[in-house]
């Protein structure tokens, strides 16, 4: 295999440079929020920085193959090595990843949440994203592995500690549930490991190995794989930490959840499960799509049963999530082109739609949907982006979320060869349907939120409107950015899938494309 | 007249016992200056203590880099290879931390202290001696030497009858124990003829393994399993940890449990590979029912001391999984030898780290009880932040070191393969799951919760609690980052199985 090595440096750059500011932050005493802010921000600005190089250095020609890709010993004995590399199934994620996380503290300027303390909580932000960005270059299993994990911890206390009312069940069903499923999937690695010889954690090297494996021993890997990833997408039955943790969560937790580490789940099907172990992955397909759909409805449902805006939002990530799951289990490079761009449409439309549910609760200190009515004369800009995340969110064609969501459904009309076509035809079925209840659920919401005339007691002169104003500085800066790749993927589409297409290729390949 | 003409003068290589001697002059050295030091400079004996830790690894240190492979003494009872150098290290640097822990707390807390510390080296000169005992003779008196110190220990805060019950406990149930595992390896004597471990693996070899053998390698087991605490052999330990002075838990808990984890170690690989029938399912037993009920219990704990132990009892299930398939192949027995060496090396940086955390903290909040934890993040972070490290290093989340440790044990286990290993690995990680409940409720309460009494003025650490906390910290974190450093210990320590060089 072929690999691009100039600037091997770019990749490792972008993954620690956030660390560098943790190290600074420590020496800065409490009290200097400001500075702390200022720090925060540079180190992952420093690291954006970093990675719109990437952007540019990137090879688009050869987006097949991995590049910036670096090789370095790590821990010999049990033949892990640092390898990180980057294609262009990667490449998207790894920079909304870093783009998100600026966002994020831009928007944590002025929206610190209760109890404070902004080091404490800048600092976890960017542990958080050492982890993020290092999961998506890192092409060593047990490499991947500990970049997976590191999200653990700043996740649980950021929704444990800065979370609401449940924040603590919240935070702790959110560890259990992931690391339950982690350690069943390191489990998978070590099995993968040792079934190819104990040569190589890569996951190149196993990919290329695993055909030796029986067909037996490779269902039960890849069921520990699918469980560890499962959790982390969420897939239904696996998805019950994810209203909790969403709900309970700050706003920027929320957002980080949304955008980038569900994505890590999903990704890790695409980099490591399917093409690891390709034969297993045509087996299992079909399941994968069932729960996928099963994930589908269920999430559509409970959003119509929610009456907090929060948790409707959380749910519905549950069924976009089965959009992109479905999408992976046709094992076609079609379904994979879609779901990679689902997962950034969710990742931007979702987080989004986040942001704007925090600064709904800052305005009107709930988001129970009965209580809100109104917004568009009250807060006419917040309004119209709000309809406008909801437009995208359902799928509406010119915005991102369309890519995402029609061509998954399409591709499950012919999935790969060898899979029940029957099967996937009914699934696409039930998935329009799907869709349907997607524009239901989110223009129900809009409806009652947005129009009409403001609520009794939030009505002017009551007294619970002092805090109620339109988008303020910091919102500006960190969602201007945001709405413009909603709309710019939304109308070039191709900006997205010709970066994929040919590392989607490599990754399908074993299905025959 | 006759045995003395038989007796020569043994060819004792000075060098190869240089740790041992240095160390045993620290012990005298303790004990005389205990005797002319007058009440006020006691605590000098504390400083002799820990210089004779410390000048006991610089012999540890030329062993190691000389080029000779393993030094073979006393006909093969005891040999000084990679291993024991390794662990040797491991207990000298424990010790020297446990030293740490207990200066300030001896020194307020009214104690004897000459005789603290005369006791505390004896017992690490017993498991710098158990490292390289590599036969029943040896192997037994290292043993006691490092076992009656810590009975003497356990009970050292006398006024409180807690602590005389830990004691008291702790001696009843350690005798016992070493009567049945005395009569063990009687019986092994008695049919193999020789005392030697080498010895012994030729005869089990040869012979087979007839019900008295089965008998007597059952009895040494459960002997040892007294000492690492397993269940359902652990009914002493709660009680003595929670009794003992708070840095005596801690070196019961580190130090005094890898002693009996280096002594199976040298029984299973070196005495009774052939007989991997008896004892592999023993170990597989003992591993899966030590970890569910040391976490299913430790989930219930309110005692912060009372949790570790629990905790320390699961832990040593983790390390105990490794040694149901050393037999299964040659892979997969050095796996399993890389796996607990690992283990034991990163056990100690993050458990010692934390009772550090708990010594700091109850000298405070004059508690023991989880809850007082509370809002520890408001006023003192930086210990906050400390036990959240160690707390969930001992819960295996990367990139703290504990990861490594469970990584190494999984890794040994499915080296192996087969259905039983991989069950035993499933358990293995349900049960890190369940872990995580109870040391992430300690982590809540440090974070999440409010100050129970709302007294939150900062907590002065003693400096040499910071020492002890600096050195356990950064050992967590850079063996979860750099995990190459202590797997390569493992890795080295491949022990020496024949008797002649």
């Amino acid at each position: 295999m072929e690999h691009l090595t100039d600037y091997n440096w770019v990749l490792s750059a972008g993954v620690f440079l956030p660390l560098v500011g943790v190290v600074v932050m420590l020496f800065i005493p409490r009290s200097e929020e400001l500075w702390h802010k200022i720090v925060a921000l540079a180190a992952s600005a420093a690291s954006l920085g970093v990675g719109i190089f990437t952007l540019i250095a990137f090879d688009y020609d050869k987006a097949d193959k991995l590049q910036f890709y670096a090789d370095n010993r790590w821990i010999d004995v049990i033949h892990s090595r640092y390898i990180v590399g980057l294609d262009g199934m990667s490449l998207p994620l790894y920079i909304l990843s870093m783009a998100i996380v600026v966002l994020t503290i831009v928007y944590s300027w002025n929206h610190i949440p209760h109890p404070g303390n902004a080091k404490a909580f800048l600092m976890l932000m960017l542990i958080l994203e050492v982890g993020m960005n290092g999961t998506f270059v890192a092409q060593d299993l047990i490499l991947f592995f500990v970049f997976f994990e590191i999200v653990l911890l700043p996740m649980y206390f950021m929704i444990g500690v800065w979370g609401g009312e449940e924040r603590q069940y919240a935070s702790i069903k959110f560890f259990l549930f992931t690391l339950f499923g982690s350690s069943l999937m390191l489990l998978g690695f070590l099995a993968l490991f040792f079934n190819t010889g104990a040569q190589s954690f890569s996951i190149e090297y196993l990919a290329a190995h695993t055909n030796g494996i029986v067909h037996n021993t490779q269902l039960w890997i890849f069921a520990g794989l699918f469980i560890g990833f499962a959790v982390k997408v969420p897939m239904f039955p696996f998805h019950t930490w994810l209203p909790d943790a969403h709900t309970q969560a700050p706003t920027q937790g929320s957002v980080i959840l949304a955008a980038i580490l569900l994505k890590l789940g999903t990704y890790g099907f695409v980099r490591i499960a399917i093409p690891v172990l390709p034969d297993a992955a045509h087996s299992w397909a079909p399941w994968i799509g069932f729960l996928a759909v099963i994930g589908i409805i269920y999430g559509a449902l409970c959003c119509l049963a929610q009456t907090d805006m929060k948790r409707l939002i959380a749910f519905s990530s549950v069924a976009h999530m089965g959009f992109v799951m479905l999408g992976i289990s046709t094992l076609t490079s079609f379904g994979f082109n879609a779901a990679i761009f689902g997962m950034v449409a969710h990742g931007l439309i979702t987080g989004m739609l986040f942001f704007l549910a925090g600064s709904v609760k800052e305005r009107y200190h709930t988001l129970e949907i009965k209580r809100l009515s109104g917004m568009l004369t009250q807060m006419p800009r917040l309004g119209w982006i709000l309809g406008f995340c909801a437009m995208a969110s359902l799928g509406l064609p010119g915005l991102a979320g369309f890519w995402g969501e029609f061509p998954a459904i399409l591709s499950s009309y012919s999935p790969a060869a060898g899979l029940p076509e029957e099967t996937f035809r009914t699934f696409m079925v039930v998935a329009a349907v799907g869709t349907v209840l997607a524009a239901g659920y989110l223009l129900w919401l809009y409806q009652r939120t947005a129009f009409g005339e403001p609520t009794a007691e939030f009505a002017a002169g009551h007294g619970h409107d002092q805090d109620i104003h339109d988008i303020e500085l910091p919102e500006y800066i960190a969602w201007t950015p945001i709405l413009i790749a909603i709309i710019a993927l939304g109308v070039f589409p191709n900006l997205l899938f010709k970066v994929m297409d040919p590392a989607v290729q490599v990754a399908v390949s074993a299905f025959g494309g | 007249m006759y045995v003395l003409a038989q007796w020569a003068q043994p060819n004792i290589d000075y060098h190869a016992l240089a740790p041992e001697i240095v160390l045993a002059s620290a012990v005298v050295l303790v004990l005389l200056a205990d005797l002319f030091l007058d009440e006020r400079r006691k605590w000098m004996t504390g400083t002799v203590a820990g210089l004779g830790l410390l000048g006991a690894l610089i012999p540890v240190a030329t062993l190691a880099l000389s080029d000779q492979p393993a030094r073979v003494l006393l006909g093969g009872g005891y040999v000084v290879d990679d291993f024991s150098l390794v662990l040797k290290a491991l207990f000298l640097i424990a010790g020297y931390v446990v030293i740490l822990l207990s200066t300030t707390y001896v020194d307020e807390g009214d104690f004897y202290q000459g005789e603290y510390y005369f006791l505390l080296l004896s017992s690490v000169l017993g498991m710098v001696m158990i490292t390289s005992s590599r036969d029943l003779v040896s192997l037994f008196i290292a043993l006691e030497l490092l076992s009656v110190p810590a009975y003497m220990l356990a009970a050292w805060r006398k006024r409180d009858p807690k602590s005389n019950e830990a004691g008291m406990k702790y001696f009843l149930l350690g005798v016992f124990a070493s009567g049945v595992m005395l009569y063990g390896m009687s019986l092994l004597y008695g049919v193999a003829d020789t005392t030697l471990l080498t010895g012994i693996e030729s005869y089990l070899a040869s012979a087979g393994t007839d019900p008295v053998v089965v008998v007597a390698i059952v009895f040494i087991v459960v002997g040892f399993a007294f000492k690492v605490s397993a269940v359902p052999f652990h009914t002493w330990a709660p009680d003595t940890y929670e009794g003992a002075p708070t840095p005596i838990t801690a070196f019961l808990s580190v130090a005094s449990k890898a002693a009996g984890f280096v002594a199976l170690l040298q029984l299973v690989f070196v005495a009774f590979p052939s007989a991997k029938d008896v004892w592999q399912p023993l170990f597989w037993v003992l591993a899966a029912v030590t970890m569910t009920v040391g976490n299913l219990v430790a989930l219930r704990q309110t005692n912060i001391v009372r949790m570790l132990a629990y905790s320390s009892i699961a832990q040593g299930g983790f390390i105990l999984m490794p040694l149901a398939v050393v037999g299964e192949s040659e892979a997969a027995r050095n796996d399993a030898l890389t796996a607990v060496v690992t283990y034991l090396i990163v056990y100690a940086a993050m458990n010692l780290g934390a009772f550090a955390i708990v010594l700091a903290v109850s000298r405070k909040t004059r508690s023991g009880e989880i809850a007082s934890f509370g809002g520890l993040f408001d006023y003192a972070p930086g210990l906050a932040v400390l036990m959240t490290i160690f707390l969930f290093s001992l819960a295996g989340v990367p990139p703290l070191g504990g990861w490594i440790a469970k990584f190494s044990v999984f890794r040994a286990l499915l080296s192996a393969g087969g259905g039983w290993a991989v069950g035993l690995a499933v358990i293995g990680g349900i049960n890190s799951v369940i872990a995580l409940y109870y040391y992430a409720n300690v982590a809540k309460k440090m974070w999440m919760e409010p100050v129970p009494d709302g007294d939150t003025t900062p907590i002065r650490v003693p400096q040499s609690l910071a020492a002890a906390l600096a050195i356990t910290a950064a050992a967590t974190l850079v063996i979860g980052i750099l995990p190459n450093l202590v797997l390569r210990f493992g890795e080295l320590g491949h022990i020496v199985t024949t008797a002649s060089p």
